[in-house]
């Protein structure tokens, strides 16, 4: 199994605004240590020649996606807090609004799947009311590919 | 606390697995068996044995890494050893300093305090250097758990004293680190710009320069 996460930032200022500006030079630097992350399968890319195009969506001009998969969660925790990409998070602050409700939601999906944005979406909306589940949840409370493969079917096998 | 993790600890009141055990965790990774007896100043034969006891105590893992030469008389693999990744900790009479942590963690997260927790890091940082004023700063981190070791012209940080938080709080706890290292620097009387956040796997996140002005 590998491991779907969608990450949301509320950005505090449009992408091309000049407040902006420090953070979409970092773009291309901080996506090619992820592409080249031991574990990195696949992230969501809306140009395969502009290394800075971010996104493009229909949930709010504000709204910052990334969208990537990895083999595992520990790779994926390297990457993001193990790697430059942590200098980074520092400073969302400087960039983003915080965020009161959960903007992280991870998942897991079958090797060869790449699951859809829609369907990112709708698992952070089932982590927002429902809370942690092996369907949609986060690094607090991770689950591992065994106990999602395993759910719900198994368990009704089981008992 | 529980008895396995004090009868784990006690095993190292010998100063032969003492030394070994330091020897494999400065190692860093795989450590062979004639390294760590070298270092420990033992026969392999002892260190063998006293090195087996620490993986069954689960303070040491063995693992074996394939010999450089490949086919018909390379020889069997070489058994190496790893610090285990798991923590021991025992305290009398029973503390339990990590949950306190754990919640005060939640409770900046809850108020948005990062930046107030990073400013009473970087204070707390200071007084403790402000203690230890003239050590060299590699002894202050040393004595403080950091496990410091010089590569690429960086003293870098074997080990994150606040794991299991930085587990649990990354940003928080990282951030946090870096502050209480710039503000130990501070206390020092050092540049408190030498220390960085320079993260890599399964180590702590901060690297400071080696001298002044690098």
């Amino acid at each position: 199994m590998h491991l779907a996460q969608l990450n949301l930032a509320h950005l505090r200022a449009p992408i091309d605004s000049a407040e902006l500006a420090e953070f979409v030079a970092l773009l291309e630097p901080i996506n090619a240590v992820a592409d080249a992350a031991p574990g990195f399968v696949w992230r969501l890319k809306e140009s395969e020649s502009d290394p800075t195009a971010t996104v493009r969506h229909d949930y709010g001009d504000y709204l910052l996606v990334n969208f990537s998969v990895w083999e595992s969660l520990e790779s994926l925790w390297n990457y993001v807090y193990r790697s430059p990409h942590l200098d980074v998070l520092r400073r969302r602050r400087e960039w983003f609004q915080r965020m009161a409700e959960p903007t992280m939601v991870m998942w897991w999906v079958p090797e060869g799947t790449i699951p859809t944005l829609a369907e990112a979406m709708e698992r952070l909306e089932r982590l927002k009311t429902e809370g942690p589940s092996p369907e949609a949840f986060t690094y607090k409370d991770a689950y591992d590919s065994s106990e999602a493969a395993n759910l719900p079917a198994a368990a009704e096998a089981r008992k | 606390m529980s008895t396995d993790d004090l009868d784990a600890l006690a095993l190292l009141n010998d100063p032969v697995r003492r030394s070994l055990y330091e020897a494999v965790a400065a190692g860093g990774g795989d450590v062979g068996r004639g390294e760590a007896a070298e270092a420990a100043g033992v026969s392999r034969t002892l260190a063998g044995h006293h090195l087996d006891k620490l993986v069954e105590a689960g303070l040491l893992e063995s693992g074996f890494r394939a010999p450089a030469k490949k086919g018909p008389g390379s020889g069997r693999p070489a058994k190496v050893y790893r610090r285990a990744r798991g923590e021991r900790s025992v305290s009398l009479p029973p503390r339990d300093y990590v949950t306190l942590a754990s919640v005060l963690a939640g409770v900046v997260d809850l108020l948005g305090a990062e930046e107030q927790a990073e400013q009473a890091a970087r204070g707390a940082g200071e007084r403790i250097g402000a203690r230890h004023a003239g050590e060299p700063v590699e002894r202050v981190l040393g004595e403080r758990g950091y496990e410091p070791y010089e590569e690429g012209g960086l003293l870098r940080l074997r080990n994150c004293p606040f794991h299991v938080l930085a587990v649990e709080e990354p940003l928080l706890v990282c951030s946090m680190n870096l502050a209480l290292c710039q503000g130990l620097l501070r206390g020092l009387g050092e540049d408190p710009g030498r220390a960085r956040l320079d993260p890599r796997p399964g180590e702590c996140c901060v690297a400071l320069s080696k001298t002044n002005g690098d």
